[in-house]
């Protein structure tokens, strides 16, 4: 067990975790820019009640088994043996954060993290479902999320499960290191989205029957942009205070640690910028704030681990391939993922991850971290996949061809985004 | 042909586990987890294979 927090160490990181939600409201404005005119008031309802319905799950389910409680970090949870080891795969903290308000500040602080991490986590299927995921369905994949799915991963990461004991237990470095949730959060949250865009098909009128995919571009650059800004800022408290919390990396190093975040950032933006330009011959607004938001995801993993030129090496990767993804999605691999879900954070979240093993100093972290992405290949995706196929029996998925030729505003919520617009017809739809 | 490409990634995995267990020296511990990941590559690329030819059929 770590040293508790002093009285300043836990006043910034509660400070930075106040700041933190910026991050959710970046990714919630980029999901809304990024679909159609007709579901914009659908996707921002949307993100919002994927928020709500996560917390309340969470706390009612997701937090026990994830087990980071009072007393619980690193010792309590269910265990197995097996080769003479000690595979702990499950938490059993109090129902219902029994006893929280008691629990040392820390345990409370990492357990206000996790309610954030599974808010932001269950908010990124829901952009690339976007223009013709049903609300209750998305809300009803986020509870999955938030009562299984996190929680498992949040608890062998994060609360003293297998992965994290991979050092301990094999000699693999300090485990599998993941400070800000490069793996819980953004691979976890990119794979769900894999499976809704598996299951819920792509938007009518994508793929015709002749002919290359049709473009369907954003409807706001600008919400796509500022969210990209705003994300910065909810970004570097979130890494600052996940260093503090999951890697107790002293306070004196969080200025490194923002500094690599803005880095790899940067480099990711003038990377795609650089890549769009000259394959396109402008430079492309979106890919660009995609790009970007890979390099935060990146660094999520990175950034409390790694140099500032090795940060903005990790970011020039991330922006070289977030365009190449995104393009190699749509055209070869017929994937319609309209916020980039797939290429920015589960892409971005596997490479962060990758680069925290391929960067750092203790021997035996590269195969820690190929470990922990292998689970979440071999693991997190085909459950993903089997719950969302199971649920979209239940509670179809895809919204009617109707309402998805009316838009989701009109056909959810009985009014657009835009009342006092034209809407254009869709030439899609032809 | 999505489903047994969803189905051989598990398989990837368990070999990743293996070699944990197995193997206590690096080099084929090493050798063996990567094996594991190309085993859930191979299961990726079937299951988006099985969503390419499913989507083909589709737009048929």
């Amino acid at each position: 067990m770590n040293a508790p927090l002093t009285d300043s160490t836990f006043a910034l990181t509660l400070a930075l975790l106040f700041l933190a939600p910026l991050a959710i409201a970046g990714v919630a404005l980029i999901n809304t820019g990024l679909g159609r005119s007709r579901s914009a008031a659908q996707a921002l309802l949307g993100n919002l009640a994927i928020l709500a319905v996560t917390v309340i799950v969470f706390a009612l389910v997701g937090a026990t088994l994830a087990g980071s409680q009072p007393g619980a970090a690193g010792a309590a949870g269910l265990s197995f043996q097996l080769a003479g080891k000690s595979w702990n795969w499950v938490g059993t903290a109090p129902f219902l954060l029994g006893g929280l308000g008691a629990a040392p500040a820390q345990a409370q602080l990492a357990v206000l993290f996790q309610f954030l991490a599974v808010a932001l986590a269950a908010m990124l299927p829901w952009g690339s479902g976007a223009d013709r995921w049903r609300l209750a369905a998305g809300c009803a994949a986020a509870a999955i999320i938030a009562a299984l799915v996190f929680p498992l991963t949040a608890h062998w990461i994060w609360g003293g499960g297998w992965l994290a004991q991979l050092g301990q237990n094999f000699g693999l470095g300090a485990g599998f290191l993941d400070g800000g949730g490069a793996a819980s959060v953004h691979a976890l949250g990119g794979l769900g989205a894999l499976a809704v865009v598996w299951i819920a098909g792509p938007r009518k009128g994508k793929f015709p029957q002749e002919g290359l995919s049709t473009a369907m571009p954003g409807h706001n650059a600008v919400y796509v942009l500022f969210g990209a800004l705003l994300a910065l800022m909810g970004w570097l408290a979130w890494n600052a205070a996940g260093a503090i919390l999951w890697l107790h990396a002293p306070l004196s190093a969080r200025p490194v640690n923002a500094l690599n975040t803005l880095l790899t950032a940067a480099g990711a933006l003038a990377a795609t910028f650089a890549m769009t330009r000259f394959r396109f011959g402008k430079p492309d607004a979106s890919l660009c704030a995609n790009g970007w938001m890979t390099g935060l995801v990146a660094s999520t993993a990175s950034s409390g681990m790694v140099t500032p030129g090795i940060s903005l090496l990790i970011g020039i990767v991330a922006g070289v391939i977030t365009p190449l993804l995104v393009e190699a999605l749509e055209l070869a691999l017929s994937i319609d993922d309209p916020s980039g879900a797939i290429s920015v954070h589960a892409i971005g979240g596997l490479w962060g991850l990758l680069a925290v093993g391929l960067f750092a100093p203790q021997p035996g972290q590269l195969i820690a971290q190929l470990v922990g992405i292998a689970t979440l290949l071999g693991v997190i995706l085909p459950l993903f996949y089997l719950l969302f196929a199971l649920l979209n029996h239940w509670v179809p998925f895809r919204v009617d061809p109707d309402g998805e030729r009316i838009g989701m505003d009109l056909h959810e919520l009985g009014g657009g985004a835009y009342p006092e617009f034209v809407i254009h017809r869709d030439e899609s739809y032809r | 042909m999505k489903y047994a490409g969803l189905l051989a990634m598990p398989a990837g995995f368990l070999l990743t586990i293996a070699a944990l267990v197995l193997y206590p020296a690096p080099g084929p511990r090493a050798a063996f987890v990567l094996c594991g990941l190309a085993v859930e590559g191979l299961g990726l690329g079937v299951a988006v294979r099985g969503h390419m030819e499913a989507r083909r059929g589709n737009r048929a």
